[in-house]
This record gives C-alpha cells, sequence and structure tokens, in this order.
C-alpha cells in the first residue's frame, strides 16, 4: 500500500512538472509567433485602413503589448484557477469550447481505440499462430502498408468510396446540415461517425498487430507452452488457458501508451471529415490566430497523453511490483 | 533466438529457419544482396523523381481551361485537375518537394540525435536526465499538435513544417544512440585506447563514431518516411508548405473540395505515389537494420 502511495505521489510530481514545461513551451510557441492576430483577425484591408488609436486599443485586446514574461505569468495563474481565457474564433471562453468539442472527439477517438485495439489483437494472434505461412505474411504485409498509409489520405480513400461513389455515408460533419441540433437522432450521429472512426481504427490496428504478433511468438515458443502442447493440448485450448493473459495484458498497455498517436490521427481525420472535435478546432485555431484557444487544445492533448501513459505503467506496476519501487528500466 | 534454443533442447530447427551451420551464411548472403537491390531501386527512383520532378516544375503548374476535369487517360496519365493542370507533373513535383523537405527535415533530426544521444551517454548523470526528460517532453504532446504549434511559431510556410519535423522526431534515434554509446565506451577496446594514451577526441573519432554510425545511418534511413509522411499531414492541414507550390499535402487538400465533383484522380494518384516512396524506405531501412542490428533480424 505505502509503494502504491509513493508511486501516486511520484506520478503528480511528475505531472505537475510536465504540465509546466508544457505550458511554458507551448505560451512561448504560440507568443513568437510573427503572425500578427490583430492583422490575423481583423483582415488586411480593415487593418491597413485602421487609426494608429484603434491599432493599439485592439493590441491592448489582444495582449501583444504586454512582456512575454508578463503575459505567461498573467496566463498560468489564470490556468490554475481553471481559466484558460477566451476563444477568440469561437467567442466563448476556452474550457467551453474544449468541453463542448472534447465530448465529439472522445466519442471518435474512443470507438477507434476499441476497434483497432481488438481487431489489431485478434490480427496479431493469428499471425503469431500461423507464423510463417500466407496468413501470417499477408498480415504483416498489410500492417506494414497500412503504417506507410497518411492517415488523411485513407480518411479520403474511404470518403471517395463510400461517401461519393456509393453514397451509404455523408460527407462529413457530425449532424445533417440544415437540421436542427433537438431533431438530430443517434443514428443520424452514428451515421456521420462511421467513416471517420473507421478511418482512424483501420490506421490504428497496425502497430498493435505487430506487437501482438511477436508477443504471441513469445508465448508459444515457452516452455510451459511446449508443455501443455507436449501434453497433448490443441492450440485453440492452449491459447485461451496460457496465451491469452499473457498477449491481452501488453496488448492493453500499449493501446494506453499509444493514446499520442491516436490524438493525432483525429486531428487529421476530423480536418477530412469536417468533423467538430478538438483536432478541427485546433487547426481553426492555428490558421486564425487563436492563441488561447491553440495552447488550451495543446495542454488538454498533453494531459491526455499522460493519462494514457500513466494507466499503461499503472497497469504495468500492476504485474511487475519492481516499478512501484521507482526501478524503471 | 529460436535456432539457438533449438540447439539447446537438443532438437532440430523447424522449417521454417533457414539450416544451421553453412546455409546461415548463405541465407544471409541471399538477405544481404535484396537489401542492396531494394536500396539501389529506392534511391534510383528516389534521384529520379526528384530530378523529373524538380526540372519539370512548370508543367506541373501550367493551367489549361480547355482540358479541365479530364480523367486519367492516355493523354494526360493521372487526369487533369479543375485548371487543366496535369496530375502526373504535379504529383511528380509534388513527390520532389516532399522529398527534398523530407530529406532536409530527416538529415537534421538525425543529428540532433546523435548530439543529444553521444551527450546523455557522455555527459554525466544530470545531462542524461535532462535529455531524458526532454525527450519525455517532447513524446507528451502529440506530434501533429506540436508541428502545428512549431510551424505557428514560425509564421507557417516551409521553415515552419522543416524545423517542426526536425525538432520533433529526433527522440527515438537519440535512445538508440545513447544505447551504442554506452556499450561502446564500455567495450575493451576504448579501454584500451585510452590505456594507450589516446586524447578524447581521438577516441571519439576512431572508435566511437564508426560504432555508432550504422544504427545511426539506418535511423536516418527510417527517420525519411516518417518525415515525408509528417510534412504532408502538415501541409495537407494548411500549416506547412505554401498552396503555390506543388507538394503532396497542397495537392490532397485542393483535391478535397473537388472529391464530391467525382474528381477522384485528384485524391488517388498523388496519395498512391506517396505511400509507394513511404513504403520502400520503409521496407530498406528495415532490411538495413537487420544487417546492422543482428537482434532485430529474427524475424
Amino acid at each position: 500500500m505505502g509503494q502504491w502511495i509513493g508511486f501516486g505521489l511520484r506520478t503528480l510530481a511528475k505531472f505537475a512538472l510536465l504540465m509546466a514545461a508544457v505550458s511554458v513551451v507551448v505560451f512561448v510557441l504560440v507568443s513568437v509567433s510573427p503572425i500578427d492576430p490583430v492583422q490575423a483577425n481583423v483582415g488586411q484591408a480593415a487593418y491597413v485602413g485602421m487609426s494608429e488609436a484603434k491599432r493599439a486599443q485592439l493590441a491592448s485586446y489582444w495582449g501583444t503589448d504586454v512582456p512575454l514574461a508578463e503575459r505567461y505569468l498573467n496566463w498560468a495563474t489564470a490556468l490554475l484557477r481553471g481559466d484558460l481565457g477566451t476563444s477568440l474564433r469561437f467567442n466563448a471562453p476556452v474550457e467551453q469550447v474544449i468541453a463542448q468539442r472534447a465530448v465529439n472527439s472522445l466519442a471518435l477517438m474512443g470507438i477507434a481505440w476499441v476497434a483497432s485495439g481488438l481487431i489489431g489483437a485478434a490480427l496479431g494472434v493469428l499471425a503469431g499462430v500461423r507464423r510463417g505461412g500466407w496468413v501470417d505474411r499477408l498480415i504483416k504485409g498489410y500492417c506494414f502498408v497500412l503504417a506507410s498509409t497518411p492517415t488523411f489520405w485513407l480518411g479520403l480513400l474511404l470518403l471517395v468510396v463510400f461517401a461519393v461513389q456509393l453514397g451509404w455515408f455523408p460527407m462529413g460533419f457530425s449532424v445533417p446540415i440544415g437540421k436542427s441540433a433537438a431533431d438530430v437522432t443517434l443514428a443520424d450521429s452514428l451515421r456521420h461517425l462511421a467513416l471517420p472512426a473507421l478511418t482512424l481504427s483501420v490506421i490504428g490496428v497496425s502497430n498493435i498487430a505487430l506487437h501482438t504478433r511477436e508477443k504471441t511468438i513469445d508465448v508459444l515458443e515457452s516452455d510451459f507452452v511446449k508443455f501443455a502442447r507436449s501434453r497433448g493440448q490443441g492450440m485453440r485450448t492452449v491459447l485461451r488457458r496460457h496465451g491469452l493473459r499473457n498477449i491481452a495484458l501488453p496488448a492493453l498497455t500499449l493501446q494506453f501508451a499509444s493514446l499520442a498517436e491516436i490524438f493525432g490521427g483525429s486531428v487529421l481525420v476530423e480536418q477530412v471529415f469536417s468533423y467538430p472535435g478538438l483536432g478541427q478546432a485546433a487547426i481553426t485555431a492555428g490558421l486564425g490566430s487563436d492563441v488561447a484557444l491553440l495552447a488550451g487544445i495543446a495542454l488538454f492533448s498533453a494531459a491526455f497523453v499522460f493519462t494514457g501513459n500513466l494507466i499503461a505503467n499503472t497497469l504495468y506496476a500492476a504485474v511487475d511490483p519492481r516499478i512501484l519501487r521507482g526501478r524503471r528500466s | 533466438m529460436s535456432s539457438t534454443e533449438a540447439l539447446r533442447h537438443g532438437r532440430p530447427a523447424p522449417d521454417d529457419l533457414p539450416p544451421l551451420l553453412h546455409g546461415l551464411g548463405r541465407a544471409r548472403f541471399a538477405n544481404r544482396r535484396a537489401t542492396v537491390v531494394t536500396l539501389v531501386v529506392a534511391a534510383a527512383a528516389l534521384i529520379a523523381v526528384m530530378v523529373t520532378g524538380s526540372a519539370f516544375e512548370h508543367a506541373a503548374t501550367q493551367t489549361d481551361f480547355l482540358a479541365k476535369n479530364l480523367p486519367p487517360g492516355p493523354g494526360h496519365l493521372f487526369g487533369t485537375d479543375w485548371m487543366g493542370r496535369d496530375m502526373f507533373w504535379r504529383t511528380l513535383a509534388g513527390l520532389a518537394t516532399s522529398i527534398r523537405v523530407g530529406l532536409l527535415a530527416a538529415t537534421v533530426s538525425a543529428l540532433i540525435a546523435l548530439l543529444l544521444g553521444t551527450a546523455a551517454a557522455l555527459g554525466g548523470r544530470r545531462v542524461d536526465a535532462a535529455i531524458t526528460w526532454l525527450i519525455d517532453l517532447v513524446l507528451g504532446v502529440p506530434h501533429i499538435v506540436l508541428l502545428i504549434l512549431i510551424s505557428f511559431a514560425l509564421g507557417k510556410g516551409y521553415w515552419g513544417v522543416t524545423v517542426g519535423i526536425a525538432v520533433t522526431h529526433w527522440p527515438s534515434l537519440a535512445r538508440v544512440v545513447r544505447a551504442e554509446v554506452l556499450q561502446c565506451r564500455a567495450a575493451g577496446f576504448v579501454e584500451v585506447a585510452q590505456k594507450l594514451g589516446r586524447s578524447r577526441a581521438q577516441i571519439a573519432v576512431q572508435h566511437v563514431l564508426p560504432y555508432v554510425l550504422p544504427q545511426f545511418l539506418v535511423g536516418l534511413v527510417l527517420l525519411f518516411p516518417h518525415a515525408i509522411l509528417h510534412e504532408a499531414a502538415v501541409t495537407f492541414l494548411g500549416f506547412g508548405l505554401p498552396p503555390e507550390q506543388p507538394a503532396i499535402g497542397v495537392i490532397l487538400s485542393e483535391a478535397m473540395k473537388y472529391l464530391s465533383a467525382g474528381l477522384w484522380w485528384l485524391a488517388i494518384f498523388p496519395g498512391v505515389a506517396l505511400v509507394l516512396v513511404v513504403l520502400s524506405f520503409d521496407l530498406v531501412g528495415t532490411r538495413l537494420r537487420r544487417i546492422v542490428d543482428p537482434h532485430s533480424a529474427q524475424d
């Protein structure tokens, strides 16, 4: 128990340190940008015709006349109170925009996470059992090609086939265009979610499948499996009794540790399908110099990735108590 | 692993493994030859794409409003877009641009990895901890988000995406370099060289560098396809190369607007070309690693 408390405290300290560093990096990056927020949001024509006093007023509104360190401190103290500032593009508090968008993104990522994990693990076990055979080669080749395929291009491909040519799914957005929010049914939402989720799932399979394959081969070559086989147990029984536990946990851990990739993929997928999630908001914020929102989403993504890694580490720790004592390899 | 295990258990090796003794050497040689062939073919294709793509860049931007929206056919192999630009030349020029950015970014990134990896291995415990922490920091934010931020900080465009890729892709290679340098430093020949009175610089150049170089080069080759993929992605999102430059990301993001009009060829061919380049270099890198690092060759 004491070990777990130590583990928790260490993790908390790590999280605080990481988030502090990420917030500095993010703030400096969005602040040093040569893209003038006033000009980017007011528009070139209006900017030229504007009086000097008006420009100064806008500059102070966007906070460009305050030194960087001071601005950071202001932003960071507000951040600690849970105030992320105001999004200029969405004209709402950043935390509100993020909360709203995160629901959409998490639905998308959640489906893809589960689907890619299950399919990937299944393919990995299959390839490992049939090692060297044509099934194995097929799965390996498939994973290899997928790993080289840009996520956004796969999205475009699925869009062309299923939305344009076959017309089975809508072109994009999370709800039908022109329908009021109250009329949107669950079926509508699911239909709009299908293609983005499919894209993200298909891309995510590659990593987990290859990893599970390695693990399966390791397990099948272990002494206890050899013994079980020599006693006359069939492959299925062996897998069920001895294999799956040893294979499932590493797969689950890897899946948690790969949240960064799923998040990155969802940014691309959301842009392709005009899906109103965090990724699309980040792009809108970046292109429109909405500094507060961009920084907020970056922080959210760091916390998201950290949570995934934390769960992965905790799973490891539950299996291998040496990690609790802080002796990580 | 499996062959030694088979030996230990006194059983013949399974069928899918090459026969031991002389057979193994032959298999290895065959693998090496296949690797060299893949490498040469990939490099030749790369150079060909770069030369033709750069040489015919005017063909990629030349508009012909009499030949708009043509599907792929004999006159225009990959079809034409809404401005009558030939998609074959656009794809080639786009690939050439992507490859240029990818090469530069991957090389810089690999050099950062070499520097930081060596520093972590030799700089003492504090430097090591600092660099490990830096790696955690870079990996703590999703790549795409970090790339958007860096590109935004540098005002987008060519340098935004190139610098972004260069400073985000080094962690995995830095870890490899660190491990290699540590291993090398513990090796007997370095100790002998020290006893013989060689200076640190001499040891670094004569012993450590050749030791690390193979892994470093393989890492560089494997970084390259990643760099291209991310360049295309960032450009596609609008944070990379400017729209007037023919680049795969630009072509695909423009194509999006015309997909609903049924112009599927705008998206298919440039994407396939990109996948082929990435795939071939992934393959070359993986094969090279098998030769350099026998531990990864079990499969």
